[in-house]
């Protein structure tokens, strides 16, 4: 039924609780207008002057519209009380277990994305500003860190397995950006300053999404959904959500050796 | 007040004397015509951007040859991401600053509010015209930074920190100019809330007022509560851009792989807080003066009473108080927990019951009444349902869950765009049609009306409807390329071009208002002094009404404001002034 609101494809467990709200939301407020529309038209054939040449003083008697706003607030209450509120405590404050959840860290920059795995170890390796290199080291990871050594770090792409829920922790150099990843419902804003996450369980591989818009170029795609500056509307990234067993291989073919010299070459 | 009464019955004072003078309608009407000219600059700006929205990248028809190849704006006619953001943030301080709420409240609110009191002129004339001085001001100082090096600022109307502080645009203008916008306004507030208070008409009891005279109000209080806080805030903005204080810059900010040179401590959220506080109610100061217009034109124009008329104030005063409790409900996705997040969606939802029973009665003031169908009527029906789109439209964005599919996309542009344009824009038509006869003494002509309601209505929804189709599959607003850069942008992407065709039809679609508005100031059909045959006490004064002082004689009050079709009377309207037969 998404589609039929022009929403996009569905790929987040979360994102069907979303769709469902925002499916009812609308149909609640299509029947409002609808019936206040065709009240209108009524109203405005039978009280037209050539047929009313002299109006009512006192107009309506009837008591409908205290009935109706009293419907109006039940309903506005109930969409609130059990739809909205509990999903925001369930999906976008709780975050989900560290040993099962996969944790990624986000650093946006004017007008990128730089995506940071724990790697073979899934610990972060620790991150200060005077690392930081635009080119060489976006996040500013410390490469003689123990735990950094075998971390990955990708600019504008981030890699997912499918069906596992995914932490992502957001954190900017720079500006106000804002993390939209349409598909999976996924919205929030990264605010310099302000640690803020975002977990979802994507539900729908690369692969599967390819195969429903028929086009082999198709990849789920992030888009910066706040005013950042001059690039922000080309401040592009893409999603790759894998098979666990493709994405098991993809940490083990990307992360560094940590026992290698050459560390920080790495990052194309 | 008897004194001002007198002096007009001798020789009326030359045009200069008038321009300067601190006669409310004549500041009114500077006020309106400002207003109006600054409603067409934003509007112009808009038609640039929607071109670029449509056909990135390519020059725009005629302009071409006005701009040279290294121009920094538009080489060769095609816009540059920094203009298009210039842009963006310009129309959204024009419309919302420099045009809408001064055209309210500046232009209809000094205008109408003395004459439908009763009194000769605003409690305290030299302050009202100050206030258009600060407003004239505030203009000039914005409008100057187009003509800069670095031009005007391109960090959104909203003007977040940290871009709005570290881009070197006109932001410095932005903050000195709306400290100026702020006093204008503050000195309006208290003007109207004074005169609203102190200048009422014998027998003028405040259930007597129009309901108009209640949502100028409603509104001059939200002005004079909410907008200090965003002053306040400029201040600390302009002092982190100018003074190297970190008011709104946390530590550790690198900026193009470089540390950036301030001292940090700061919130970046804080100025959102101390913005929105303002520039929410600043969304019923937009829609407020709306309804009060909309009322007057649909109790005239039904000839009835407004259904629920103690409702529609108590309304739109719980309305005014409820809006300084709302704020936030533009900040869900920056992190909120779900106890704040509770509040204020509760709050939002809370607000939309005034709204909607002030919509209902005036859609319930329609039955039983024997309905005109005159230009200004058609304009505050349509005025409506459009509103009705634009509120209903705010309920999905205001459940913080489906929030986070539609903030920051055209959605968003769409719900408001919806509010604002053909819902206050459709009710300023109504009120220039519906008062100009009163203003000027002449009647703007109604085939000319017809060309430009019928049109306006049909464009405005092509404009807007596009908007919320592209939002839903989930584009981000204040895109330079109109989403041209993602695969699901495509995908909608031919909506553009239907939203901007649609705007420049509207922009056509204009031209019979502005013909009828120049054409009927001077040859326009001559008007009696209440063509309408309405009730409320402006309407007892000549047409125009006189220059310093209003009315022939003070005016008394013997009913309530819309007493039309009184049972057992054989006339279909009982003016406030007359008094009760014996």
């Amino acid at each position: 039924m998404s589609q039929w609101w022009g929403l996009p494809v569905l790929a987040s467990e979360h994102g069907a609780h979303v769709d469902r709200l925002l499916i009812l939301t609308h149909l609640f407020i299509a029947v409002l207008f609808a019936g206040w529309f065709a009240y209108g038209v009524y109203v405005l054939m039978r009280f037209r002057k050539s047929r009313q040449p002299r109006a009512d003083h006192h107009g309506a008697r009837s008591r409908a519209t205290y009935y109706i706003e009293a419907v109006v607030i039940g309903v506005e209450v109930l969409l609130l009380v059990a739809l909205s509120v509990p999903f925001w405590s369930r999906y976008v404050v709780a975050v989900p277990d560290e040993g099962e959840a996969l944790q990624v860290r986000l650093v946006a920059q004017q007008y990128a994305w730089n995506f940071h795995y724990g790697g073979a170890d899934g610990v972060f390796g620790r991150t200060a500003a005077e690392f930081i290199d635009d080119e060489l080291n976006p996040v500013g990871l410390d490469r003689d860190d123990p735990f950094g050594k075998d971390d990955i770090v990708l600019r504008n792409q981030l890699y997912l397995p499918v069906n596992r829920p995914a932490v992502i922790w957001l954190s900017s150099q720079d500006v106000i950006h804002s993390l939209n990843i349409p598909e999976l419902r996924v919205k929030q804003d990264v605010i310099p300053g302000v640690q803020t996450h975002v977990s979802f369980v994507p539900t729908m591989t690369t692969e599967q999404y390819r195969t429903i818009k028929g086009s082999a170029d198709r990849t789920f795609e992030i888009a910066c959904a706040q005013l950042c500056g001059l690039g922000h509307y080309k401040m592009r990234g893409f999603l790759h959500v894998l098979s666990p067993e493709a994405f098991a291989k993809w940490i083990e073919e990307n992360a560094p050796d940590p026992n290698a010299v050459e560390t920080d070459s790495f990052f194309s | 007040m008897t004194e001002g009464i007198r002096h007009s019955a001798r020789r009326e004072p030359g045009w200069l004397r008038r321009a300067v003078s601190c006669d409310h309608k004549v500041i009114g009407i500077q006020y309106a015509l400002t207003a109006l000219l600054m409603l067409f600059v934003a509007f112009c700006m808009v038609l640039m951007m929607r071109w670029q929205l449509a056909y990135p990248e390519s020059p725009f028809p005629f302009l071409s040859n006005f701009f040279g190849e290294d121009d920094t704006r538009m080489p060769k006619g095609v816009m540059l991401p920094n203009f298009y953001n210039q842009l963006g943030a310009m129309h959204g301080t024009y419309m919302v600053f420099l045009a809408v709420v001064p055209l309210l409240v500046g232009g209809f609110g000094t205008y109408l509010v003395p004459l439908m009191l009763g009194a000769p002129n605003l409690a305290f004339p030299r302050l009202s015209r100050v206030g258009y001085l600060c407003y004239l001001a505030g203009i000039v100082i914005i409008s100057f930074s187009f003509i800069t090096p670095a031009g005007p600022s391109n960090s959104g109307w909203t003007g977040y920190p940290p871009l709005s502080v570290i881009e070197t645009g006109g932001q410095t203008y932005w903050l000195v100019g709306i400290a100026f916008v702020y006093l204008s306004s503050l000195f309006l507030a208290i003007n109207l809330i004074t005169s609203i208070v102190q200048l009422r008409a014998p027998g003028l009891s405040l259930l007597r007022l129009p309901f108009f005279v209640w949502s100028q109000l409603v509104t001059s209080y939200l002005l004079l509560l909410a907008f200090p806080p965003l002053a306040a805030a400029a201040v600390l903005q302009l002092m982190d851009r100018l003074e190297g204080t970190s008011f709104f810059l946390p530590s550790g900010l690198v900026v193009t792989g470089k540390p950036l040179d301030a001292s940090g401590g700061g919130s970046a959220l804080l100025w959102q807080h101390l913005f929105w506080f303002l520039a929410h109610p600043e969304v019923y100061v937009l829609i407020l003066p709306a309804f009060g217009i909309i009322a007057e034109v649909i109790a005239n124009n039904t000839r009835k009473p407004l259904w629920g008329y103690k409702g529609m104030v108590v309304s739109a005063v719980f309305m005014g108080f409820m809006s300084m409790l709302v704020w936030a409900h533009h900040m869900f996705l920056t992190g909120m927990g779900t106890v704040i997040s509770t509040f204020f969606q509760a709050t939002t939802l809370i607000i939309s019951i005034p709204s909607i029973i002030m919509a209902t009665s005036l859609l319930v003031s329609l039955w039983g009444g024997s309905i005109r169908f005159t230009v200004p009527m058609l304009f505050a029906l349509a005025f409506l349902p459009m509103f009705g789109i634009g509120g209903l439209t705010g309920l999905p964005l205001a459940l913080s869950a489906t929030n986070i599919v539609l903030h920051d996309t055209y959605y968003v542009i769409g719900h408001f765009h919806y509010v604002v344009a053909p819902g206050t824009l459709f009710a300023i038509f109504a009120g220039v049609y519906y008062w100009f006869p009163k203003v000027t003494g002449r009647k703007l002509n109604d085939t000319l009306g017809h060309l430009h309601f019928w049109p306006s209505l049909l464009f405005m929804n092509a404009i807007f409807i596009p908007m919320l189709l592209q939002g839903l599959a989930g584009v981000s607003r204040r895109l330079y390329d109109g989403g041209a850069t993602y695969g699901f942008g495509q995908e909608v992407f031919f909506l553009n071009k239907a939203a901007t065709h649609s705007a420049f039809a509207l922009a056509i679609a204009q031209l019979p208002f502005v013909i009828n508005f120049v054409y009927s100031l001077r040859w326009g059909k001559k008007s009696a002094d209440n063509p309408w045959d309405a009730t409320s006490l402006e309407w007892n004064t000549p047409s125009p009404p006189r220059f310093g002082g209003n009315f022939d004689k003070p005016p008394r009050a013997h009913r309530g404001p819309n007493e039309y079709s009184v049972p057992g009377k054989a006339k279909d309207f009982s003016p406030q002034w007359e008094p009760e037969e014996a």
